[in-house]
C-alpha cells in the first residue's frame, strides 16, 4: 500500500472516466442480476443464517477441522502441505513444478495465489504461471492487476479488450466488435496450452473435511480444463476454506453463485477428492495456508471477515467501490471486504486508511451471503487504528479529544456553540477541513435551539410556534 | 404525553428549525415536551471515527441525561439506532420522530399541509441501521397538497458518511454527484429525508450549485401547515 494509503489512491482512480463508466455499469447489472435471482429463493434469510452458523462453526474448531482435512486428503491419494506464509508457500510451489521440469504452469482463478504472488515468485524460478481465466488472462496481457474478487478486468470494457487482444493473442489480426469472436480468440490461445502443460495451479472455494472434497465453482469451464487435463494439479488453499461437513455445501452452492453473478447455479462446479487412476491428475497437492489468518482468528470481532465466501457482493453493493474501482484499495482483495481482510491479514499499520473506506452505509451488510457485519468490524478496527497506531499528538486526535470534552460538560459544549456562530473554535474546527469547494457549509444559525427554547414564553405552549 | 427532545448536537447548533418544527409538531399533537439542557452528544462521531473510549462515555452521558425520561424523541435516525446499538437505547424509551409518530402515537396523517414537490431520501442509517421501514413515506403521503415524486437508486448512500466527508473527501463527492444527478432528475423542489446529516452534505451542493432546490428535514414539512 502505498503511503498515502486509500484517499489518494481513490483519488487518482476516480480521474479515470471510463474505468468509472466501465465498474459503474458493470456493478449496476450485476446487482440488478443479484436482487432477481435472490428474490426467487423464499428462504434466503435461513440460508444466509446458515451459511454464517457453519462458517462460524468451521473457525471455531478450525484446527480440528484441519487436521480431519489432512486425514482425508491423504487417504484419498493426496498429498498435504502446510504453508506459514506466502514466501513458505511459493517455495511449496515451485519446489513441485520444479520436480516435474515444467517451464509452465496453467493456473485456475485463484485469490489466494495472487495474494502471495505466486506468477512472479515462480517466475523468478524460470516458470511461467498463464492464467486461464478469461478476465485474469485479460489482466494478464495487459499487465494489468485485478480490480475485482470476481470479475478481475471490470475495469475495462469491450473496446479496450478487442485493442488488447487484437495486440497480443490475435497477433494483429481484426476481431471485429462481437464478445464471442473475443471470446474465441483467447479460446484458441488457451487451448493449445490446456492440452501441452502438464501441470496446474488453482484455490479452492470450498475443502470438506469430512470427505477430503475440494471444490471450485466458475462460469467458463477453463478451471475444468486445468483441473482435469494436466497430470498434476496443486491447490493453494487458504485455511480459512475448511467446511467440516459434506453437507454444508448444500447452502454454499445456493448461496454462492446468486450473490456472486447473479446465477442459480454455476455454469461449472468441479468437486474433486484426492486421484483416481486414469481419470484427471495423477498428483495432487494441497497446500494449506495461513499467511496471517491465525492472527485474525485472535481478533474477536475481526475474525468474521474469515466467513467470506469471496462472492462479491459487497463489492457490487458498496457505493464506494463502485466508484473508485478495485485498484483504489491496493490489495487482492478490493471493496469492503477488502478493507477489513488486507489490514488485518497484512497488519493494521501497514493499510491504517483501509478502515476509513466507508461511508457505513451498511449496504454490504445487507448484501453478504454470510451475515458478515462489515460495518461492525471497520468501526472495531477504526477503534484499533486509533488505540495501536495514531500518535495522541496528531491533530486529529487532539481534536477529538477536545471535541470530547467539549460535549462532556454543558457549559463547555454551550460556550462552543457560541464561538461556531463566529466561524472558529473546536465545532468548526471538526468540520471544516477537507470540506471543500463543492459543498457549501450553511451559515451557522444565530440562534441555537437550546436558545430558542430558553426564550419560549413558559405557557400557553401553542403561542410559541416557529416563525413561519 | 410527556416526551424529552433529544435534538442532537448537530440540529441543536446548524439547523435550529428543525428542532422547532419536532416540537410544534409533537406539541399539536397533544404531547408535552421537555427539553433536558444538559444534553449534548451522542457520540457518534467519536465512535465511528475510531475514539471509541469517548464516544461511548459519552453515550452514557447521555443515558444518565435522559434516564428520567418516560419517552425519548429525536429526530436524528442516525444518532437513535448508533444509541441502540451501543446499548444507550433507554430500554425502549428512546424512538426516532416517525417511529413515535406512527408506532407510539398511531398517528400518520398529522395534519400537514405542504403544496411543493418532493423526494426523499430514505437515508442509509434510517433504513438499514435503525429499521425506519416506510414510515416517513406513510406520513409524507398524508399531507395535504404534497406531490411525492420517485427518487431513482434512492436506497444508495450519498456519500456523507460523518468524518468519510472529509477523509475521503474525492470518493464523498463522486458519490454525492450521483445523488444529486437523480435529485434534479426527479423534478423535486424540495429534498427530504428523516436526518439533517444528509442533508447538510446533499444541501450544501445544492446550494453551491445554486440547483433551486432545497433540502429540509421531515420535521419541517410535517409541522407545515
Amino acid at each position: 500500500m502505498s503511503k498515502t494509503g486509500f484517499p489518494a489512491a481513490a483519488r487518482r482512480e476516480l480521474a479515470d472516466a471510463q474505468m468509472r463508466r466501465n465498474v459503474g455499469k458493470a456493478t449496476s447489472t450485476i446487482r440488478a442480476r443479484r436482487a432477481a435471482r435472490v428474490a426467487e429463493v423464499p428462504d434466503w434469510e435461513a440460508l444466509r443464517d446458515a451459511g454464517a452458523a457453519i462458517k462460524a462453526r468451521a473457525m471455531a474448531t478450525l484446527p480440528e477441522q484441519l487436521e480431519r482435512l489432512e486425514a482425508s486428503v491423504t487417504r484419498a491419494g493426496g498429498q498435504v502441505h502446510w504453508a506459514h506464509d506466502a514466501a513458505e508457500c511459493n517455495a511449496i510451489v515451485s519446489g513441485i513444478v520444479r520436480g516435474h521440469g515444467a517451464p509452465e504452469v496453467i493456473k485456475v482463478k485463484s485469490l489466494a495465489t495472487d495474494e502471495i504472488g505466486m506468477n512472479d515468485a515462480l517466475a523468478k524460478d524460470g516458470v511461467a504461471a498463464i492464467e486461464t481465466d478469461l478476465a485474469e488472462l485479460i489482466n494478464q496481457l495487459g499487465h494489468d492487476t485485478s480490480s475485482h474478487i470476481l470479475v478481475p478486468a471490470i475495469h475495462r470494457n469491450r473496446a479496450e479488450i478487442k485493442q488488447l487482444f487484437e495486440r497480443t493473442v490475435a497477433r494483429g489480426e481484426d476481431l471485429g466488435w462481437e464478445p464471442k469472436a473475443l471470446a474465441e480468440a483467447a479460446r484458441c490461445h488457451l487451448r493449445e496450452k490446456f492440452l501441452s502443460v502438464p501441470v496446474a495451479t488453482s484455490g479452492a472455494n470450498f475443502a470438506v473435511a469430512e470427505t477430503g472434497t475440494i471444490g471450485v465453482v466458475e462460469s467458463e469451464g477453463n478451471g475444468r480444463m486445468c483441473l482435469t487435463l494436466p497430470q498434476v494439479l496443486i491447490t493453494v488453499m487458504g485455511i480459512e476454506k475448511v467446511l467440516p461437513e459434506w453437507r454444508d455445501l448444500e447452502v454454499f452452492v445456493q448461496l454462492l453463485p446468486r450473490s456472486a453473478t447473479g446465477e442459480r447455479m454455476n455454469p461449472y462446479t468441479s468437486l474433486w477428492t484426492g486421484v483416481h487412476a486414469g481419470d484427471g491428475p495423477q498428483e495432487f497437492h494441497l497446500v494449506l495456508l495461513d499467511n496471517g489468518r491465525t492472527d485474525v482468528l485472535a481478533d474477536e470481532v475481526g475474525r468474521s471477515a474469515l466467513h467470506c465466501i469471496r462472492c462479491s457482493a459487497c463489492l457490487n453493493s458498496c457505493p464506494v467501490y463502485s466508484r473508485v474501482g478495485g485498484h483504489a484499495y491496493e490489495s487482492v482483495y478490493p471493496g469492503p471486504i477488502g478493507a477489513i481482510l488486507t489490514p488485518q491479514l497484512r497488519g493494521l499499520e501497514n493499510a491504517p486508511t483501509l478502515p476509513y473506506a466507508s461511508s457505513l452505509c451498511g449496504a454490504c451488510y445487507e448484501f453478504c451471503p454470510v451475515k458478515i457485519n462489515i460495518p461492525s468490524v471497520l468501526l472495531h478496527l477504526r477503534g484499533r487504528v486509533v488505540r495501536e497506531y495514531k500518535s495522541k499528538r496528531s491533530p486529529e486526535a487532539l481534536a477529538m479529544e477536545t471535541i470530547g470534552r467539549v460535549f462532556a460538560s454543558q457549559g463547555l459544549y454551550e460556550r462552543a456553540q457560541k464561538l461556531a456562530r463566529l466561524g472558529h473554535g473546536p465545532i468548526m474546527a471538526a468540520a471544516l477541513p477537507g470540506w471543500t469547494s463543492m459543498r457549501g457549509l450553511p451559515e451557522v444559525p444565530q440562534q441555537t435551539f437550546r436558545e430558542w427554547w430558553r426564550s419560549r414564553p413558559p405557557e400557553p405552549a401553542d403561542a410559541a410556534g416557529p416563525a413561519s | 404525553m410527556r416526551v424529552a427532545l433529544f435534538i442532537t448536537c448537530f440540529n441543536d447548533t446548524l439547523f435550529p428549525e428543525t428542532g422547532r418544527a419536532v416540537v410544534t409538531l409533537l406539541e399539536r399533537l397533544g404531547c408535552e415536551v421537555d427539553f433536558p439542557e444538559a444534553q449534548t452528544c451522542c457520540g457518534q462521531m467519536h465512535v465511528n471515527t475510531g475514539y471509541r473510549e469517548r464516544g461511548l462515555a459519552l453515550a452514557r452521558r447521555f443515558e444518565r441525561v435522559f434516564a428520567d425520561a418516560e419517552v425519548v424523541v429525536s429526530p436524528s435516525a442516525s444518532c437513535v439506532a448508533y444509541l441502540r446499538e451501543h446499548g444507550a437505547g433507554l430500554d425502549g424509551r428512546l424512538a426516532e420522530l416517525t417511529e413515535f409518530l406512527v408506532d407510539r402515537l398511531g398517528v400518520e396523517d398529522v395534519g400537514a399541509t405542504f403544496p411543493h414537490r418532493v423526494a426523499l431520501h430514505p437515508t442509509c442509517h434510517s433504513a438499514r441501521l435503525m429499521g425506519i421501514g416506510d414510515r416517513p413515506q406513510r406520513l409524507l403521503e398524508h399531507v395535504r397538497g404534497i406531490d411525492l415524486v420517485e427518487l431513482d437508486n434512492a436506497a444508495v448512500c450519498c456519500g456523507f458518511g460523518g468524518t468519510f466527508s472529509v477523509k475521503n473527501a474525492d470518493t464523498s463527492m463522486a458519490m454525492l454527484s450521483d445523488k444529486l444527478r437523480d435529485v434534479l432528475n426527479s423534478g423535486a423542489d424540495v429534498c427530504t429525508a428523516a436526518d439533517n446529516s444528509c442533508l447538510l452534505h446533499i444541501g450544501g451542493a445544492l446550494r453551491h450549485q445554486r440547483a433551486g432546490v432545497r433540502v429540509m428535514h421531515l420535521a419541517e414539512i410535517l409541522a407545515a401547515t
